[in-house]
């Protein structure tokens, strides 16, 4: 489909896409790396919010800064930044969720000269009251704080305006989602994930019509979508950056189905409420959604919640996807993966690095686990 | 020959600290009645190193402190199987060893102590870092118990006024927690006391760090490490007060009388980061041997550097920005800052910093800690890789190949600034 390559070429290329429509627009870029950014607030100051995966194929800069047992999210990011390649932004947010995006927005400020720098430091519990109260509260400093910043002024319009377009957004994520779950051959895993990564990274009016296309293209062709025959696979971790996953998970007899990523499932599950003042729903959103592992909501959500998921996708088994050194996310693995055997799931573990492990040997592990199922 | 042998021994008695012995009876005991709690009809409270313990102690709680047994673990050598048995319980080698151990510990008999007494309930306060979160998560599931978690946002430049009424709220909502899970009422005036003898205790061991401004000093960080387990154990108690008192004295007298920790004190550095618990005394030797001595740390002063903050008179509102801006929960140029004052306040020659993969929240910016002090007072510095507790990632040849490496350096450095 050619929505769905449109995506992908945004993604081949995010720097060249961004710098390119900044040129064309003059739309400021504010670069975050984690879906708790509020992006809504970023795009009704008429800016772009664009997520930054890390595009350097080797570290070397970085490793000034940053110890060898950092996760290749924030020296990937970082290396990109202090080799001149995020040059076109105007500045990042850097919203408080794991130990080393912390120490990342200090070492970033200490060491980068864009316009403009925001910590956006969330609550870490989210199951209070006060909690939520302070989630409003940060919510609205990093109004005002963007506003500085960008010298511009967020109104009440382009808020509601930027909550209905981001509901329309993740409303036709999840519903692609959903499509995919019931029609596994409808869709690849890849090009699912092109089209989740694109929407982090594309112009959000874009996307949104983009989205709107291809769902109902899909919706379209779901009666004559074929039986893949293959295995229901759920993912969960935290961000994942090997499109190539996909494929060999499919090539070794497995769908990936559902997932719970933050490049997934967690960047567009909650809706904001229209009938609330925007700045509220936006905070409300984080207060309720899934949490990822570095915030608190119960000590099992995240247990029922994969059980949930496996169940809901009627799940044959699970890859928990992490990215090494991840502490967050290694924390939770044993808790998750008894939920999932209590569910009758059974999971494996694929840590990874910079570089994924040969295709060859991940086939390898990836065939006898899904034969197993 | 054999006077010199004697000399030698008779040196080495004079140096050792004679308040290490109450010290150890002081844990003993409170270990004794940890793991007899119920007899005495008191509650277990679990809580996080840089958590608020005086609620706790006005609550007349038993406070227990993992982190203070995950020192235990590493310094008795036991960190690599309980890590190991963590690792087979799925838990990953690179996550916190403090945190690997002691959750292996939970489901074992065994370890220092024949293991902790089991908390009625935890608390968690995340200053220190993300992981606590995780690892008091994990316990809570474990035990079956109440989690209470004190939530004090990070202060990358500034603290905001939102984060500032946020902790305030938690105070209220902790002393709630505590009547409910203690079944009793809160005392107010209980509490003044508690935070009177909080900072009293503080200011002590302030006072106990500070004679190390001497030349020489009359103690080391290495000794630090362990004359700490009071002020972190039972902050806000009169036991804590009586002991550093003795030890302020036993230090004040050590000045007078010119007995210093390192035999030949020339070179004076700053330690960063936490103990390399099963190797402090390999590595307090092998700086001895080269005439340093470790006269201050970033580690240990954690315990008394939000003085500034505390408020005799209004103890509970002043623990917001006294329990939120301690040293980990700031930014890296913030820690820098730090550093640099405590260089020159002890007039160091040179930095120590121990890169631990176990602490992220520690160790990520050191290398731009590293390249500010180099810069702002020309200082030389030596990176230690290696871990709190799990021995697995430390070489002590490549470590020692290094500490010599950048003795040579110190030695020079001083030389040209004469």
């Amino acid at each position: 489909m050619d929505i769905i390559q449109e995506f992908k070429d945004v993604v081949e290329n995010p720097y060249n896409y961004v710098q390119d429509l900044k040129h064309k627009t003059g739309k400021p870029v504010v670069a975050y790396l984690c879906s708790y950014t509020p992006e809504e607030v970023v795009y009704a100051a008429g800016a772009h919010p664009f997520r930054v995966f890390g595009v350097s194929e080797s570290i070397a800069r970085a490793d000034a800064h940053l110890q060898s047992y950092s996760c290749s999210l924030i020296r990937g990011v970082l290396e990109d930044s202090l080799t001149g390649k995020l040059d076109f932004i105007d500045g990042a947010v850097f919203p408080h969720t794991c130990d080393s995006i912390q120490r990342l927005s200090d070492i970033w400020r200490m060491n980068t000269d864009y316009k403009f720098h925001t910590d956006v430091v969330l609550p870490v519990k989210l199951n209070t009251h006060s909690a939520r109260e302070y989630m409003y509260e940060v919510m609205n400093k990093f109004k005002t704080d963007l506003e500085k910043g960008l010298g511009v002024s967020v109104t009440a319009e382009s808020l509601a305006e930027a909550v209905d377009t981001y509901n329309d957004i993740r409303k036709n994520l999840f519903r692609m989602y959903q499509l995919k779950s019931e029609h596994p051959g409808l869709i690849s895993g890849g090009e699912m994930y092109a089209v989740v990564k694109g929407s982090m990274i594309m112009e959000r009016n874009q996307v949104k019509e983009k989205l709107a296309l291809l769902v109902s293209e899909l919706e379209k062709s779901a009666s004559q979508s074929v039986d893949t025959g293959r295995k229901r696979i759920i993912l969960t971790g935290g961000i994942c950056n090997h499109p190539d996953i996909y494929k060999i998970i499919e090539e070794s007899g497995g769908d990936v189905v559902w997932d719970d990523l933050c490049t997934g499932s967690r960047y567009f599950e909650g809706v904001l409420n229209r009938n609330d003042d925007p700045i509220t729903s936006i905070a409300d959103r984080y207060c309720d959604r899934l949490v990822c592992p570095a915030k608190h909501s119960s000590e099992t959500s995240r247990g029922e919640n994969i059980a949930r998921i496996a169940n809901e996708h009627d799940a044959d088994g699970a890859l928990f996807l992490f990215l090494k050194f991840c502490d967050p996310h290694s924390f939770d693995y044993p808790y998750l993966k008894d939920y999932l055997d209590s569910v009758n799931v059974p999971s494996i573990l694929l840590e990874v690095e910079e570089q994924l492990p040969s295709e060859g040997q991940l086939k390898t592990r990836f065939e006898a686990f899904i034969e197993m199922l | 020959m054999s006077e010199n042998i004697h000399q030698k021994e008779t040196d080495k008695e004079a140096r050792k600290i004679k308040s290490v012995k109450r010290m150890k009876e002081i844990m003993t005991n409170y270990y004794i009645e940890a793991k007899t709690a119920d007899q005495h009809k008191k509650k277990i409270g679990w809580i996080t190193s840089g958590g608020p313990v005086e609620p706790l102690i006005a609550m007349d709680v038993i406070p227990v402190y993992p982190e203070n047994y995950g020192a235990m673990i590493g310094a008795s050598k036991m960190g690599v199987d309980l890590c190991e048995t963590a690792e087979g319980m799925g838990y990953c080698r690179d996550l916190c060893s403090y945190a690997r151990s002691d959750i292996a510990s939970s489901t074992v008999n065994g370890g220092p102590i024949g293991g902790l007494p089991e908390p009625d309930f935890l608390v968690c306060c995340n200053n220190i870092c993300g992981t606590v979160l995780k690892w008091y998560e994990v316990q809570a599931r474990y035990y079956k118990v109440p989690l209470f978690i004190f939530d004090t946002p990070f202060s990358h430049t500034e603290m905001t006024n939102e984060a500032r009424r946020y902790v305030e709220k938690q105070i209220y909502e902790y002393i709630d927690f505590l009547e409910k899970a203690c079944g009793k009422k809160w005392d107010d005036d209980r509490m003044v006391e508690v935070g009177k003898l909080s900072i009293e205790g503080q200011r002590l061991w302030q006072a106990v760090l500070d004679t190390c401004m001497n030349k020489p000093a009359p103690m080391s960080a290495f000794d630090a490490f362990f004359h700490l387990a009071l002020i972190v154990t039972l902050r806000g108690t009169q036991t804590a007060v009586d002991y550093y008192k003795e030890l302020l004295e036993e230090m004040n007298d050590r000045v007078r009388q010119g007995i210093s920790a390192v035999p030949n004190e020339e070179y004076r550095l700053l330690w960063d980061n936490l103990p390399i618990w099963y190797k402090t005394k390999w590595l307090s030797e092998k700086f001895a041997s080269h005439n340093a001595c470790l006269v201050a740390d970033t580690y240990t002063s954690a315990w008394c550097g939000q003085l500034d903050y505390l408020d005799e008179n209004d103890f509970l509102k002043s623990m917001v920005e006294g329990y939120t801006s301690i040293y980990l929960n700031i930014s890296v140029d913030q820690m820098a800052n730090t550093v640099l004052k405590m260089a020159d306040k002890y007039d160091v020659d040179g930095l120590v910093m121990h890169s631990n993969r176990s602490c992220k929240p520690y160790s990520l910016g050191q290398y731009d800690i590293q390249r500010i002090v180099q810069k702002e007072r020309n200082l030389p510095s030596l990176m230690i890789e290696a871990d709190m507790v799990d021995e697995r990632n430390f070489s002590e040849s490549q470590t020692e190949t290094r500490i010599d490496a950048f003795m040579e350096l110190v030695k020079e450095n001083k030389g040209a600034i004469k």
